[in-house]
């Protein structure tokens, strides 16, 4: 029916956006939400298979009106060639997360423990530091780092979700 | 390749040109710099098959070349260089980008290899024009420049129409090049971008049982109908089904005023019958229109007992302000006749007669006074033309009494700035609309305020013998900001008082142009019909009219049809209206 406000639910989103490799097209995707106040969650941008294509896997945050409105105006840029709401879809999601934790000898075999629950691993190692590396979903990433913030995270960065669909079905 | 003319050396430059000479392009309206000296000279080069109009500032350019455009439906191109021109461009663009006109930005930027240094007059104008542009390019290599040129137009005027933006450094538009390794494509290959011209045959078969179902049902038309060509079809549609109709400001034309279907404008200063016609209808037709907070005022009230329709090309438009019942996507024309296969004839007598009833009891009124009325003016140049010109209207109160005051009866006969709507755009869109139109009688309705903004464009006007004629409401207020503090910040005039206003028929005469000044009421029609029988000149007549007429309907910004302010003369019958209707 005839409304204005539909569906105010909000929720995270991932878009799989099939771009242009051309100079300027992130900028015209980040100006797009910037100017219509849409607020990315997470971005991640690598060309593909194919050099001409990049892929944009952005997590977005938003009622069903407003995930529409954006998907819209993505595809209305001309360097966008296809964009495609996974929510709720069978899908891989991965993300990876560099964390860099204070810890003592005598801290370190509790944090070893922790990273092998988590299939995470050790990439750096100094006198009273770690740095670990994890892969996974972006909950499996948050839980870990729930587990380190006692110890002391000193620096944390990530690149964001990725995501493929599941099975037979192209994202 | 060979290219349409003779010439030495062929640099990007040359191929620039015969790119765009190769898209019929007539007119390139622009200012020359360091940044495109080298496109000048190949415009020299190309004297003949495409004019290079000099004008005195280039938003003065972007708005002439927008005139041309929508008056005429052909392509143009409007140029600056480096820097300030491509800065001074920008409101142009986006004065374009607002109202969908394909317009053709072209800008110079400095050498490849000083991009990013800061180098003199450079700016990012590929950024800077990007949140205003359909699409854009920076140009790297002059053996791209025809496929850029191909795909620039092609995007400008399929689809929903909007404006291209191209970037050219220097040294791509000086760089030599090798004439047997250019190729001018004459297609296109743009994997992302497809735009959907027929309309779901499934959701064109629901709105014409809507349409068949409907007992009060309205059409409102916007400027996706004149962009689409689209106003024989909903004069068809209307007249058929018997819909009465309602136009937005950039569809005024593509419905005739004079028919008896049409209510007129809707919304903040449309009349009072299009205003109540959407308020009670059941269905609303939205054809090409975009629920504008001018037309719609508060969402919520908004035609809220009515179905909707929304016919619209760009996707992004359906559901953006109201969620229709049976979304469209489609271009206008090609959907209404979809749809005029589908419906038979229909009456709303009952419907009909309600409307009728509104349009005589509550018609657009002012009264005479001791000081020359805004409004009479329109009457009078209304009928000193035959109804007949180019109506090109700046923006404030004259150009809402211009939409609502002079009666237009064919598409691309009014050009205004609606979406963005900036101060200063008729008077150089008018020189654009009679290059474009040269047989039509083209007049510029302006404001004191606005006509200041470009009125350098009087020499452009000049030295091309552009004779159109300018006629200034000259109220010595910024007039509309004015109203809105008379009505709601308790008359504290705050930046809109214009003392110091030049003679304007003086300022006309220095530029070489004709200039008229006319204080006194019974003075108006002598001195308009003056203005239209010299047809060969440019005329300036500065009319000094009442500054303390107010615009009306007006609907308070937000506001909805229940809140509408009319004129005291029919204050009490409206509020009457609305109260029997409550009841």
């Amino acid at each position: 029916m005839a409304s204005t406000n539909g569906r105010r639910q909000q929720r995270l989103h991932t878009l799989s956006v099939l771009v242009e490799n051309r100079p300027g097209v992130l900028a015209r995707v980040a100006g797009l939400f910037a100017r219509r106040s849409f607020n990315i969650e997470s971005l991640a941008v690598s060309t593909t298979d194919d050099p001409s294509i990049s892929r944009m896997t952005i997590v977005v945050g938003g009622d069903d009106d407003t995930i529409e409105q954006i998907t819209k105006q993505l595809n209305k840029l001309i360097d966008v060639i296809k964009v495609h709401d996974h929510t709720g879809e069978e899908i891989v999601e991965r993300e990876l997360a560099l964390l860099k934790v204070n810890c003592s000898m005598e801290q370190r075999h509790y944090v070893i423990q922790l990273v092998e629950i988590f299939r995470a691993s050790i990439v750096d190692v100094g006198a009273s530091m770690l740095t670990i590396e994890i892969t996974g979903s972006s909950d499996k990433i948050d839980a870990l780092m729930e587990l380190l913030r006692p110890f002391g995270i000193s620096e944390v960065v990530r690149t964001g979700k990725v995501i493929l669909s599941r099975g037979e079905r192209s994202t | 390749m060979s290219l349409s003319i003779q010439t030495q050396t062929v640099r990007g430059a040359e191929i620039l040109v015969e790119s765009l000479v190769r898209q019929g392009v007539e007119y390139v309206f622009g200012i020359s710099g360091g940044a495109v000296i080298e496109v000048c000279d190949a415009l020299y080069h190309y004297k003949g098959k495409i004019h290079f109009v000099l004008n005195r500032h280039e938003q003065g350019a972007a708005h002439m070349c927008d005139g041309f455009i929508r008056a005429s439906g052909r392509p143009a191109v409007c140029m600056g260089t480096s820097g300030p021109g491509a800065t001074n461009l920008i409101t142009g663009i986006a004065t374009a980008q607002m109202d969908s006109i394909p317009l053709i930005a072209l800008t110079g930027q400095v050498p490849s290899y000083n991009i990013g240094r800061d180098a003199f007059q450079e700016t990012d104008a590929f950024g800077l024009t990007m949140p205003i542009v359909k699409h854009s390019y920076a140009v790297r290599n002059p053996y791209d420049l025809p496929r850029i040129i191909q795909e620039g137009f092609h995007i400008a005027w399929t689809g929903r129409p909007g404006p291209v933006h191209i970037d050219l450094p220097r040294d791509v538009s000086r760089t030599p090049v090798d004439l047997s390794k250019v190729e001018f494509p004459e297609t296109v290959q743009l994997r992302g971008y497809k735009p959907t011209v027929r309309g779901h045959p499934l959701m064109v078969r629901q709105a014409a049982e809507l349409i068949m179902q409907a007992k009060k049902p309205i059409l409102y038309i916007g400027g996706g109908v004149i962009a689409s060509g689209a106003a024989e079809e909903v004069r068809q549609l209307a007249e058929r089904c018997q819909i009465p109709v309602t136009y937005t400001l950039m569809a005024k034309g593509g419905f005739p005023d004079d028919h008896p279907l049409c209510t007129g404008m809707p919304g903040m200063h449309g009349t009072v019958c299009a205003n109540f016609a959407l308020h009670f209808s059941d269905l609303v037709i939205c054809v090409g229109a975009r629920f504008d907070d001018r037309v719609t005022g508060d969402l919520k009230e908004f035609a809220k007992g009515a179905k909707k329709i929304h016919i619209d090309i760009d996707p992004a438009e359906i559901g953006k302000n109201v969620k229709p019942d049976v979304p469209i996507v489609g271009d206008a024309k090609t959907v209404l006749r979809q749809l005029l296969e589908l419906v038979g004839p229909r009456r709303h007598d009952e419907w009909l007669r309600q409307i009728d009833h509104w349009k005589a009891q509550f018609p657009l009124v002012y009264q005479k006074g001791d000081k020359i009325k805004p409004q009479y003016v329109m009457e009078v140049l209304a009928k000193v033309t035959g109804k007949n010109a180019i109506v090109v209207a700046d923006v404030g109160q004259h150009q809402m009494w211009a939409a609502q005051y002079y009666p237009c009866h064919r598409p691309r006969q009014f050009l205004t700035t609606g979406g963005l709507g900036t101060m200063g755009y008729a008077f150089p869109a008018s020189l654009g609309a009679k290059l474009a139109c040269p047989d039509h009688l083209v007049i510029a309705v302006v404001g004191d305020g606005g006509f200041q903004m470009t009125m350098s464009e009087l020499a452009t006007a000049v030295v091309y013998n552009i004779p159109v004629k300018v006629v200034i409401i000259n109220n010595f207020y910024l007039g509309m900001v004015k109203q809105w503090q008379d009505l709601f910040f308790g008359a504290r005039y705050s930046g809109v008082d214009l003392e110091g206003n030049p003679d304007f028929a003086a300022i006309a005469e220095a530029f070489g142009a004709v200039g008229m000044r006319v204080t006194e009421e019974d003075d108006v029609e002598g001195v308009l019909r003056r203005a239209i029988e010299m047809e060969d000149k440019v005329v300036i007549v500065d009319v000094h009219v009442d500054p303390d007429e107010h615009c009306y309907p007006m609907i308070p910004s937000g506001r909805s049809v229940k809140d509408i302010i009319v004129h005291p003369l029919l204050r009490e019958k409206v509020k009457k209206e609305l109260e029997r209707h409550a009841a």
